[in-house]
């Protein structure tokens, strides 16, 4: 810097600036390690609440007299606030992991059910009608037709879950666990912007990777849409 | 079951309730007051936008970009960095902007479905009868949207109430500070605090739900009521975006 340094700018700048590289290279293990606790935090409650979700799909699929009572159950769960559910399970689960991984099942599965049970509606009659003339039982016809040609709808639920839990994650501070969210409140309470810009930047890309692996994953197994586009 | 004790215990509390700034009913205003704000803003901000792009057809593709940046960005960031810009400095101000980021989509999204979803042929109909570009929009449009604009306020203001909960890990006031303060002290000491404070925010979430629904109700003109067509087109919207 060739400008005349002013005091007042000079201490501004460098005692808080928006991002460090400083701050990457000193902290790039604490950094590294709440990045990696986010990611695993994601995907362990995205995974739990995809083998929850797409069941309670199916079942509400199967059985139309569950179908209001399990989007309803669910609709409830989602718009209890995140910090309210926290509060609620941590005296019985304990501060810690638990609490946060349980909390964002909650919130993936209304998302999950919700986008499962809209692909397997769309799954048009006469293909259901013609595997069962071809001697497909339910569950056959299930498995090898309906939730192949769902798969759009499953992974518009699991990417559309994913990110939201990437986001929600930070919540888990309150309990010790939120991941990146650990460094954005520590960076608020230090008054530090750069722990909180660096962590934000990585919640972001985070979520970023995710969505386009699980894009990525959906395009792979559904081949037969990019032959019809093509 | 200790925890559940301690928590009736703590809401029989009289002071819990009154205590000036930081009792129940303090508390429960500003919050209520924060999410007022915020919704109200967010509408200014939303409906005209929305209701342009939808009566000009132009923009989807940016109302589907802003509702997926806005789920990717975590609401405590936001809560944390809008205090530390100088010009808007610390207290109420940054957590009304950050809450006001998370109600735009809804209403924009629904705003501009809504304007879409008019049938071309009432369009042609009211552009036959000489209606101009602004009457259309008025008279015609604005009137059958109405469903999606009162879906999305909804939508928008239960967001809101149950993100402002947020605000209390950045010292921002709402009914979270009592979970937040709970939390502080240890749930050996503070555990009914914490469960009372839970149970009160997911009841007043749920309230607010509640309320905002059968006011969607009421607005919403009776031939319009539940139409098969916009539940169906809201699911199709969250499944693209």
């Amino acid at each position: 810097m060739s400008l005349p340094d002013s005091p007042v700018l000079a201490y501004a700048s460098a005692a808080n600036p928006w991002f460090s590289w400083q701050y990457m290279h000193d902290n790039s293990s604490t950094v590294l390690a709440a990045l990696r606790e986010h990611a695993l935090l994601t995907v362990e409650a995205v995974v739990v609440a995809a083998v929850v979700a797409i069941p309670l799909a199916v079942l509400a699929h199967w059985y139309r007299r569950f179908t209001g009572p399990i989007l309803a159950l669910s609709g409830v769960l989602y718009t209890i606030p995140s910090l309210a559910l926290f509060a609620v399970l941590a005296p019985f689960v304990g501060i810690g992991r638990g609490t946060v991984v349980i909390g964002l099942v909650v919130y993936a599965l209304l998302v999950i059910v919700r986008n499962t049970l809209a692909g397997l509606g769309q799954v048009p009659e006469d293909v259901r009608e013609a595997a069962q003339g071809m001697g497909y039982g339910r569950l056959a016809s299930l498995l090898r037709i309906e939730l192949p040609l769902a798969l759009p709808g499953v992974v518009a639920g699991l990417r559309l879950a994913t990110v939201s839990t990437v986001a929600l994650t930070t919540v888990g501070v309150l309990v010790g666990h939120g991941g990146l969210g650990q460094l954005i409140s520590a960076g608020f309470h230090a008054n530090y912007r750069a722990e909180i810009t660096t962590a934000t930047v990585l919640v972001v890309v985070l979520a970023l990777i995710l969505d386009l692996l699980l894009a990525t994953v959906g395009r792979l197994m559904t081949p037969w849409l990019r032959r019809r586009a093509s | 079951m200790n925890y559940i004790n301690q928590a009736v215990l703590w809401l029989n509390d009289p002071l819990n309730w009154t205590n000036p700034g930081t009792g129940i009913i303090a508390l429960l205003e500003q919050h209520l007051r924060i999410s007022a704000a915020a919704v109200l803003l967010g509408c200014l901000i939303a409906w005209p936008l929305g209701l342009w792009l939808g009566h000009s057809g132009r923009g989807g593709g940016l109302v589907v970009v802003v509702s997926n940046v806005t789920l990717a960005i975590p609401t405590l960031a936001l809560l944390s960095i809008l205090p530390l810009i100088a010009f808007i400095g610390i207290g109420e101000l940054p957590v009304i902007l950050s809450l006001t980021v998370f109600a735009v989509p809804p209403l924009l999204a629904n705003a501009y479905t809504g304007l879409r979803s008019v049938d071309p042929e009432v369009r042609e109909a009211a552009r036959g009868m000489g209606l101009s570009g602004w009457q259309l929009l008025w008279r015609v449009e604005l009137p059958l949207a109405v469903p999606y604009l009162a879906a999305g306020f909804r939508t928008a203001a239960v967001q809101v109430v149950a993100t402002a909960t947020l605000a209390a890990l950045v010292a921002g006031g709402g009914l979270g500070e009592i979970i937040s303060e709970g939390f502080g002290l240890g749930l050996a000491k503070a555990g009914g605090q914490v469960l009372a404070g839970g149970l009160l925010v997911a009841l007043l979430a749920l309230s607010v739900e509640g309320v905002l629904g059968i006011v969607e109700r009421v607005v919403t003109p009776r031939p319009l009521r539940r139409s098969k067509r916009i539940r169906k087109s809201k699911v199709a919207l969250t499944a693209e975006s």
